[in-house]
């Protein structure tokens, strides 16, 4: 215990450090209107003010961004319940109660819930993180190539099982992002690869922000000026201090879902790849089981707004933990957060808590600081939010296509990879339509290189022999669950099939 | 099968889901083989004898995969197991191509404009174009805004972060205010 608390307590008066808070509030702020506004969520906002961060020191940079993320969980539920449109996918389950409260005059219940159960979703996932990462980091020191690789597999297979999406799409995604990883020069070799038509700016590859963006940040507005024609409802909120007491009042209704939710959310978003939106989903589901009342859920009850809340943000903190430990996002979002680490020149994985250890534990305590700062912000300016909602899509999108062109240039400096962006965000939209899933695209380009490296290494290794995979114990098992993960869809589909036909 | 034309395209205008998915899978499909071919242009993509797997075997093989996920998505569509295969919904109404579509137009512009007059002034352009043709908002904000947002980015990226944004022929305008920030 010792051994956590000290640098832990070392962590936290680090992010209480002056630049460091300053941007931490910033991140919680930016984090909650990116999160209310519809159409953009925290993969948006991380994705897009990624370039702002070349400004600061890596730690600062990351405290900016967890703020960001944890911010938008936050947030989201702001427009669900007040519109009746999730701020981002993170919010969709608030939704189903949170709307019905609204229109039942008790907009400001659902909103001081939401926030309440965000703050304790966040408080246990952060204790939780804690607790596992320092071990759960020692275990993957044992990691070696193949593990690594075979990890990654298992990240790329949970998206085709768990991702609800149609398989050859998902495939197809995690492919082309591998694909595109490849682009430039070998490093192992020298060679150049995949210089299409010989455009010079392909030789330095393609910087996964210029997809993250281009598919976030282009593509996220192009959805959304197609989805949000017709005019949003806003629904009046009535604020004021007694009202919050009143409201804070009505924690012990929800409390035990709450803490249900917080640990589902929790154990869901350290799954490689899946994130808040399926531990929201999966937290509401199971407190309708788990209810005294199951009916009422979906007309407005109170446990039906806490639930996927705690979750959601419980998932945020989650899926940090494999990246930092592991190397491997735990969500789309830590994809991007990942792939930010490799260009402030940090390797994420076990080596980061030996070499680095105060780019972890200032992480990690400004965790336990930003939940506090932001469910204060939030309680505070329900009723700014609420205005803030009304802007007219037409305002807010070429604001956010203005920062996408930006960012994308800054990187690199080159119009070169702003055209690709367009590109990708354009492409991304018409894909998106089609139903094929972006997210693992995203995941593939970050973890591309990282995955052939191992590859390569592994088979050099072995000589040539495919089989090392299964003959080390630990690859072997990621490989089978890997295995087992893809073919879950397709067994369960059958099974159904089967019961169909037999009913 | 349906009696009308399984097309489903009453027009050019009429592209429907069950099309556009089919036309997607092909597309894909062919840009799979191209990457497929571009792999081995002066790569190896087989086994090495002690140097281990050639620079082509990603890119191939995964390229590879691709292809045979485009061909499945193909037959799912003549069997129609997805959704979008048997959907004979518009893929795109004639509002949502008149938004994106001059959206997407509109940032093309953007970018050459980069290229030609550079970004500041572009930028400027762009928001006119898109706060008062596309969203007919006032003049007030349009302006407001059209002139703000270059002001802000100028000091945040070229003052504060110090990296030169393109300004292409405009480039002569903003010496004065280089020696303002520098």
């Amino acid at each position: 215990m010792e051994t956590i608390l000290e640098p832990l307590a070392a962590g936290i008066l680090q992010s209480l450090e002056p630049l460091n808070l300053a941007m931490l509030v910033l991140g919680c702020t930016v984090g909650l209107f990116v999160g209310a506004l519809p159409g953009l969520g925290s993969v948006n906002g991380v994705a897009i003010l990624l370039p702002v961060t070349f400004l600061v020191p890596p730690t600062t940079a990351i405290i900016f961004l967890a703020a960001i993320y944890y911010g938008a969980m936050y947030g989201g539920a702001v427009s669900s319940i007040t519109l009746g449109i999730p701020g981002a996918s993170t919010a969709v389950a608030t939704v189903f109660d949170g709307r019905p409260l609204a229109q039942k005059g008790k907009a400001d219940l659902a909103l001081v819930t939401a926030a309440v159960a965000s703050f304790i979703g966040g408080t246990i996932s952060v204790v939780l993180f804690t607790l596992f990462a320092p071990p759960l980091a020692a275990f993957a020191l044992k990691f070696g190539p193949e593990e690594e690789f075979c990890l990654m597999l298992l990240a790329f297979a949970t998206f085709i099982g768990l991702g609800g999406d149609d398989i050859p799409k998902t495939i197809f995604s995690i492919c082309i992002g591998l694909v595109l990883a490849t682009i430039g020069l070998d490093i192992i070799s020298g060679k150049p690869r995949l210089i299409f038509f010989d455009i010079d700016g392909f030789y330095h590859g393609i910087n996964f922000l210029v997809l993250a963006i281009g598919i976030y940040g282009i593509g996220e507005m192009l959805w959304t000026l197609e989805e949000t024609k017709g005019s949003v409802q806003v629904h009046k909120v009535t604020g004021g201090f007694k009202s919050l007491l009143r409201n804070l009042k009505a924690v012990k209704d929800y409390f035990p879902i709450t803490i249900l939710g917080s640990l589902i959310g929790y154990f869901v978003g350290m799954l490689p790849a899946a994130g808040a939106t399926p531990a929201a989903l999966m937290s509401y589901g199971l407190a309708k089981t788990f209810s005294k009342d199951p009916d009422s859920f979906g007309k407005g009850n109170v446990s039906g707004v806490a639930a996927p809340e705690s979750a959601n943000n419980a998932a945020s903190t989650g899926s940090m933990l494999p990246m930092i430990t592991l190397g491997i996002p735990g969500s789309p979002t830590t994809a991007i957060l990942l792939g930010g680490m490799i260009i402030w020149g940090l390797r994420p994985g076990p080596l980061l808590f030996a070499e680095h250890p105060d780019f972890v534990w200032g992480l990690i305590g400004s965790l336990y600081v930003a939940n506090f700062a932001t469910v204060i912000i939030n309680l505070a300016f329900i009723p700014v939010f609420v205005r803030v909602l009304t802007i007219r899509f037409t305002i807010l999108a070429p604001m956010i296509f203005l920062l996408c062109v930006v960012g994308g240039y800054a990187p690199t400096q080159t119009m070169h990879d702003v055209w690709l962006m367009l590109l990708f965000g354009v492409v991304g939209y018409f894909l998106r339509k089609l139903n094929y899933p972006v997210a693992p695209a995203v995941l593939a380009i970050v973890l591309g290189p990282l995955a052939e490296q191992s590859f390569r290494q592994s088979m050099l290794g072995s000589q040539g022999d495919a089989f090392i995979f299964l003959q080390r114990p630990l690859s072997a098992t990621f490989l089978v669950v890997a295995v087992l993960l893809a073919a879950y869809p397709i067994v369960s589909g059958m099974l159904k099939k089967r019961a169909a036909q037999s009913a | 099968m349906l009696g009308r034309n399984d097309f489903g395209m009453k027009g050019t205008q009429d592209m429907t889901v069950r099309m556009a998915e089919l036309l997607g899978a092909i597309a894909l499909a062919l840009l799979s083989i191209g990457i497929m071919v571009k792999s081995t242009d002066g790569l190896a993509i087989g086994w090495i004898p002690n140097k281990g797997p050639g620079s082509g075997v990603w890119p191939f093989w995964l390229s590879l995969l691709m292809l045979l996920s485009c061909l499945a998505t193909i037959v799912n569509w003549v069997r129609g197991s997805t959704p979008e295969s048997r959907s004979h919904e518009m893929f795109m109404t004639r509002e949502s191509v008149h938004i994106v579509g001059i959206s997407v137009l509109a940032l093309l512009f953007l970018l050459v404009g980069i290229h030609t007059i550079g970004i500041y002034l572009s930028m400027l352009l762009f928001l006119v174009f898109y706060l008062k043709v596309l969203g007919g908002h006032s003049w007030t904000l349009t302006v407001i805004l059209s002139l703000a947002a270059p002001t802000v980015l100028f000091f945040f990226f070229e003052g504060a972060l110090i990296i030169p944004l393109p300004k292409g022929i405009s480039e002569p305008l903003f010496e004065p205010l280089y020696d303002f920030i520098y």
